[in-house]
This record gives structure tokens, C-alpha cells and sequence, in this order.
């Protein structure tokens, strides 16, 4: 009956009040779920967030983890963003040691080709930013590795469904992913 | 009004008449808010914040509404933990209230203070810290309305010492809530599912009701019983179901898990249809998960969707509240063809009972518990117990009848809990006959509550079953640990026992007696006996009963004996100990 694990894009839009993220961080701790990715920010709503997880298990997982968060009294909604048509986005801040006349023109070259952007100039490095999905951003990294990064920072995954399809909506009675 | 006044009028407003709560810096101006409400509000002392907070869950469990406890900040706060993550796992409705350092001070590591809130989260249903008053009226309908609401649970409110003395003018005291992400209620069940349900009853051959604490929180307990004597289904129900269906219907099986009942778990591990209703398929009940009931379709109701599924798949998951689903059956459920199983029930109910040594020349807990069932039998009776071999006792040898009246941790299992308990009981129902059947462990862990039942005129029993040790880590040390007594012994360390090199001979008792229960129990002002004859045990009881006030009756007995049946942790009914 077990399901094989699959990367799956969690979206929670939760009140904005305080303690939320560390309630929902913890409880997805004590439960011992594992979350690759969270990212929260605000939304159209002053009054609103939204938080996107990537959570790697079967589908039994995936439905704990979404019935877990709608029992939490601050969490609105809970959808299942990768059963649907999305939209995933990361961004990346690196810099790369790239002393003057070294390898600068082939780090560019790179930057170009991923269509990220070179965003500061330091006497030994540059700073990069990249946007994409999370294996494009992976890659880049990948790419890059070879002539030193010297810092690395990631937003986390944020996703969005593609207009005209809201059926993926995570209800209370069990996720649209398992059948019941 | 200062928001202590407002925090006390929203207690009334919502009709609690009860609270049990202790005092301390930032809970003053709570307390004289109190006063201040006196005739609409009762404030019992308790002498220890965890009593309190047991009490608020007593009060609870035996009414069904609101328990509230209060408490200071700091240590007054962090006391109350226990029992707020005891009333979360098993699903009781409290509002605890502590006092928090001003706003101001709040992070800056102050006397007294704690993140309470930090504390609680991952314990309580839902949790406030207050910061202004006006959000006063607004959190309280809120606490009061999730406590109660859904899958009943317990809410903190964090009260900071400036927003207690908060002046506010015109308040409005019924303020809309915002709860966008909170439902109350389940959804309706869908006709297609009682069909399907239906269908899949009159096609079982094996059939067993497995019925537990959401029947009796519910309210459901006349619905099941409807439900079992219509469709005929065996029934068993798990700890926290005891008294939703009375041991005498032709159907109990009474109740199944690691101590319970060899014929409830044999009918388990055979049926071909399980209906789980209020259950969660704890691991106290299933033992291997993998094993259990691993025949059988399950259909499981809960109204906490996030059950469905958790421990066990179903192959009918049911979101919804009990009560209403099983009025729906009740229209429309037939008997099934089960006659076979059911007599192969009824003689497997005949041929393991509960059983226990009847010759023995002196007081066994087992028969201690079944005389004071029967004495009480026609009485207005409540129960709470404590954690231990004694609780199993009673919840084996006492018979349970009505929902609500035996009151167990059963998730959490916390020593201690009986005494506190059933001080709240007793508090909700003055004119109950509420006792605290209990081992020398649990007891001592919140024995100062003698004082509370005696000061604020509760008269608790006390049942007390004293073997001088901790009787179930006993039991798993003669059964799994050769016997080594490892901290298990509650007289000197200078005693044979302690070390255990006492002769483990079945019936013998400890030798030197320690503490003497009867002089504490009177140093707190209340009545006591200390009996150890079998012949004294009927008339012993019957002078509990009868004193006016709060009682100890000690009972001294042995402390060789073992629950059974067992089924060992993470085992299958095929590893069921029966002797």
C-alpha cells in the first residue's frame, strides 16, 4: 500500500500573528517530519502570510503533514500546490572568488547562460543572483562549485498555481492525492 | 475595568462557576478581581499548581464543560505543564490562565519568568499571549470556544501583569472572534458513506465495534448503545471508553489493549470488520500495529480528521462527529448474519475472564476494587485513579456503567492524577460519592491535596492500594528484568525490598510499613483506617463511605501480583501473557 517517496509543494496560508512560524516549524519538528525547503513572506493581506514547504515522503506523509497543519488554529488553508499546474521559484545569492583578469569573463559567460546577474563587484569576488526552479538553481551551483563560492544564501522554494485551477485544495477530509 | 476585571467577567460569562487556582506575584490583580466576583465565581485553593490544574480537568471530564485552572507566572506557570499536555492527549477541555511578567519585561530573563507560550505550543490545542487589553473579550471567547468545540483540547492564555491592571472604558465584552482557520464542527457525513458503511456491515461475518474516548466526549454513549443492540456487533471499548457501554450488555466485550480483556483482544485479532469510533489506535491498544486487526476493513470515524489514517489506514475514513453518525446508522442498520460470531464471542467471554486469586488469605487489589464496585454499585459513584497496576485494576474490576464517571490519564498516564482529580469532580458534583482509587506512588505524588479536600470542604475518598512499591515497573522487572529491583521500592533504602533481596515469595507483604498514610491523612484533618484482613475489607469500605468528610482508607496489600492478561509493548495478542 506504500506509496514511493516524491517531492511534493506544500503552500499554507496562515493569520499573521506572532509565533506562527515557530508553532509550525516546531510542530513539523516534534513530528518529526522532514521539510527540505520553508519559505514565508506576506501576502496581499496585511493580515496573512504564506508559507511554502517541500516535504519528501509517501503519500501517508504528505497527508499527516497537511491534516497536521490545518489543526494548527493559525493555518487558513493548506493546498497541494504540486498536484496542480505551478509555478516554483528559488532565489540564490552567491559569491564566487574571482580575482581581477582570472576566470571573471568565464563566471560571466555562466551567469549569462543561467540568466542570473551579477549584482556586486568586490576586489576578489562577485556576488550572483539566480532565480529558478530548484534544480536549475542546483545546477548553477554545481557549475560554479569548481572556482570557490564563498558564501551561499537561498530564500527557499515559493510556488504558485497557475490561474484557473484551484482543485488541488488540501480539505479537511484527506488530500486529493490519496484516494480514500 | 482593568483587564483583570474583564478577564474575570468573561469567566462568568461563559458560565464558569469553578476555578482552582494559586496565587503569586503576577496573578495578584487576578486574584482580587476574583474577589471581587466571589458570588458569581468559586475560587478553590489547591496546594500545588499541578493539583489545580487536575482539578480543572476532574471538573472537566465529569461535566463536560470548561475546566479552569489558574496560575502565576514562572514556576506557578511551568507547573501546570503536566497537565496541560495530559489534557491534550486525552482530548479534555480546560482554560489555563498564568500570570506573565509585564509586557515591558517580557525577554529580558525577569523574576518569574518563562515563555510560557514558547512552552506550550506543541501542548495545547491553542495558545495566547495577551498584549493589549481591548484583544481581552475577543481571546477569552475564543479560548472558551476552541477548548470545547471539535476534538476538545486545552488552551493557554499567557496574562501579562500590565495588561491585568489595564484600564479599559466601554468594552465591548462579545467581540466577533477571528478564527478563519479554525472549524468547529465536522462536516455532515455524506448519505453515500452511511450506505457504503451499511453495505460493508451486512457483507461482515466477523464484525467488532472498537469504541473509545470520542464516544464518551461526544456525547454518544445512548447512540452506540442503540447501535450495538440494533446491529448485534460485539463491542470493546478502549480506556477512555470505559462507560459508554455498560460490562453487563449481551454484546460488551468489555475493553481491549495491553491489559485489557483476552476475549476483547482475541475478537480484534479474528474480526473481518473493525468500526473505530473515537479511537486513535494507541499503541497501548494495538500493540504491532502491523498485526493488528490486520484481517479486518476498518472503518474509522473520528472528528479529527488528522487520526484518519495516522496509525492505522483505513479502508473507510470517516471525518465527522460520532454522535451524528451513529444517529444516521441507527436509521437504517440491519442485523447482520453473525450469529456464529457471536456466540464464539460470548464463549470467549466465558472462557478467559478477568480473574484474580479468590483463596488468598488476605487483600488482593483485585478484590479490593471489585467489593467496593459492589458496594457502590447502587450509588451515585464517580472514579478517578491514578497511573499503575492499580488503575488497570480498577478499569478491569470496577464496573463502569454510565459515560463520565471514571476519569483516567490515560494518554499521558501522569502519577498523581487521582487525588487533584477527583477533587474537581467532586467540586462539579457536591453531592457525588467521588473516589480516588489509588496506588502509595500516584498518591504521594500529589498527596497535599488532602489539604485542599479538607480546607475547602471536598469529601474525596481515597482508595488506597498500598503495596509499598511501584507496582507496574515491579511487575516488568519480575517479568522482563529477573526480578532486580531498580528504584522500585518506596520504604528505606535500609529495607530487604529495596534491593530486593527480600524473598520474592507471590504473597508476601513488605515488611516494615512506610509512610504511615493514616497519620498524614489526619494531619491534613482528614478521617483515615488502615486495614490488612479480608474480613475487614466490606465494613472498612462502608466507614469510608460514610464519613462526613475527606478519607483515607489504607489498604495494605501485596505486592507480588501482576496485571494480566499483558500483551508486552510492540507485541501481538499471539504474545498475550495469561498467567
Amino acid at each position: 500500500m506504500s506509496s514511493p517517496n516524491q517531492r511534493h509543494v506544500l503552500s499554507a496560508l496562515v493569520q499573521n500573528v506572532p509565533g506562527v512560524l515557530a508553532h509550525i516549524s516546531g510542530m513539523l519538528a516534534s513530528r518529526g517530519f522532514n521539510i527540505d525547503s520553508l519559505a514565508v513572506g506576506e501576502t496581499e493581506n496585511p493580515a496573512l502570510s504564506r508559507m511554502t514547504f517541500v516535504v519528501v515522503g509517501d503519500d501517508r506523509v504528505l497527508e499527516q503533514v497537511g491534516k497536521q497543519l490545518e489543526k494548527i488554529v493559525t493555518v487558513v488553508e493548506v493546498l497541494d500546490v504540486s498536484s496542480q499546474d505551478y509555478v516554483e521559484r528559488d532565489l540564490l545569492l552567491l559569491k564566487v572568488a574571482a580575482a581581477p583578469g582570472g576566470k571573471r569573463a568565464e563566471i560571466r559567460e555562466l551567469v549569462d547562460i543561467f540568466r542570473g546577474k551579477i549584482v556586486d563587484v568586490g576586489p576578489e569576488e562577485v556576488m550572483i543572483e539566480i532565480s529558478g526552479r530548484e534544480n536549475k538553481v542546483q545546477a548553477f551551483i554545481e557549475r560554479v562549485r569548481p572556482y570557490g563560492i564563498t558564501e551561499l544564501v537561498r530564500t527557499g522554494r515559493i510556488a504558485m498555481v497557475r490561474s484557473e485551477d484551484m482543485s488541488g485544495k488540501v480539505n479537511s477530509g484527506g488530500i486529493k492525492a490519496v484516494s480514500a | 475595568m482593568t483587564g483583570a476585571d474583564i478577564l474575570v467577567k468573561s469567566l462568568v460569562e461563559h458560565g464558569v462557576e469553578v476555578l482552582f487556582a494559586y496565587p503569586g506575584g503576577c496573578s495578584m490583580p487576578m486574584h482580587q478581581a476574583l474577589t471581587r466576583f466571589g458570588d458569581s465565581i468559586r475560587t478553590i485553593l489547591p496546594r500545588h499548581e499541578q493539583g489545580g490544574a487536575f482539578a480543572a480537568q476532574g471538573y472537566a471530564r465529569a461535566t463536560g464543560k470548561v475546566g479552569v485552572a489558574m496560575a502565576t507566572s514562572g514556576p506557578g506557570a511551568t507547573n501546570l505543564v503536566t497537565a496541560i499536555a495530559d489534557a491534550k492527549l486525552d482530548s479534555v477541555p480546560i482554560v489555563c490562565i498564568t500570570g506573565q511578567v509585564p509586557t515591558k519585561a517580557i525577554g529580558s530573563d525577569a523574576f518569574q519568568e518563562t515563555p510560557m507560550a514558547e512552552i506550550c505550543r506543541g501542548i495545547t490545542k491553542h495558545h495566547y499571549l495577551v498584549t493589549k487589553v481591548s484583544d481581552l473579550p475577543r481571546i477569552m471567547k475564543e479560548a472558551f470556544h476552541i477548548a470545547a468545540t471539535g476534538r476538545p483540547g486545552p488552551v493557554l492564555i499567557d496574562m501579562p501583569k500590565d495588561v491585568q491592571l489595564g484600564d479599559l472604558a466601554d468594552i465591548d465584552m462579545d467581540p466577533p472572534m477571528c478564527l478563519p482557520g479554525y472549524e468547529a464542527s465536522a462536516p455532515a457525513i455524506p448519505s453515500e458513506t452511511i450506505r457504503q458503511i451499511t453495505a460493508a456491515i451486512k457483507l461482515a461475518r466477523r464484525p467488532v465495534i472498537y469504541a473509545g474516548g470520542g464516544v464518551v466526549l461526544g456525547g454518544a454513549s445512548e447512540e452506540l448503545r442503540e447501535f450495538i443492540t440494533k446491529s448485534g456487533i460485539p463491542t470493546v471499548t478502549t480506556l477512555m471508553g470505559l462507560g459508554a457501554v455498560p460490562p453487563e450488555h449481551e454484546h460488551s466485550l468489555d475493553w481491549l489493549g495491553m491489559h485489557g480483556a483476552a476475549y476483547a483482544n482475541y475478537a480484534v485479532r479474528d474480526c473481518d470488520l473493525l468500526i473505530a469510533l473515537g479511537v486513535r489506535f494507541d499503541d497501548r491498544v494495538t500493540g504491532k500495529v502491523e498485526a493488528f486487526a490486520k484481517d479486518a476493513k476498518i472503518i474509522h470515524v473520528d472528528i479529527d480528521g488528522s487520526e484518519l489514517n495516522k496509525n492505522k489506514e483505513a479502508h473507510i475514513p470517516v471525518r465527522g462527529d460520532v454522535k451524528q453518525f451513529l444517529t444516521e446508522m441507527n436509521k437504517v442498520v440491519q442485523k447482520p448474519e453473525i450469529s456464529d460470531w457471536q456466540k464464539h464471542c460470548v464463549a470467549l467471554k466465558a472462557k478467559h475472564p478477568f480473574s484474580y486469586d479468590e483463596n488468598f488469605d488476605g487483600i488482593l487489589q483485585q478484590h479490593a476494587i471489585k467489593t467496593l464496585s459492589d458496594i457502590t454499585a447502587d450509588m451515585d459513584t464517580q472514579i478517578t485513579v491514578g497511573v499503575g497496576q492499580h488503575q488497570m485494576w480498577a478499569a478491569q474490576f470496577y464496573k463502569f456503567r454510565k459515560p463520565r464517571t471514571w476519569h483516567s490519564s490515560s494518554g499521558l498516564g501522569t502519577m498523581g492524577f487521582g487525588l487533584p482529580a477527583a477533587m474537581g469532580v467532586q467540586a462539579a458534583l457536591p453531592n457525588s460519592l467521588v473516589i480516588d482509587i489509588d496506588g502509595d506512588g500516584s498518591f504521594q505524588m500529589n498527596v497535599q491535596e488532602l489539604a485542599t479536600c479538607f480546607c475547602e470542604e471536598l469529601p474525596v475518598k481515597v482508595f488506597l492500594l498500598n503495596n509499598q512499591h511501584l507496582g507496574m515497573v515491579v511487575q516488568w522487572e519480575d517479568r522482563f528484568m529477573d526480578g532486580n529491583r531498580a528504584h522500585t521500592y518506596l520504604g528505606p533504602i535500609s529495607h530487604n525490598e529495596a534491593s530486593g533481596k527480600s524473598k520474592v515469595d507471590r504473597f508476601k507483604y513488605a515488611e516494615t510499613r512506610y509512610p504511615d498514610f493514616v497519620k498524614i491523612a489526619q494531619g491534613y484533618g482528614c478521617g483515615a483506617a488502615s486495614i490488612k484482613k479480608k474480613g475487614d475489607l466490606e465494613g472498612a469500605i462502608r466507614e469510608m463511605i460514610e464519613h462526613k468528610g475527606p478519607y483515607v482508607l489504607d489498604v495494605e496489600v501485596p505486592y507480588q501480583e501482576h496485571v494480566l492478561p499483558m500483551i508486552p509493548g510492540g507485541k501481538t495478542v499471539e504474545d498475550m501473557i495469561l498467567k
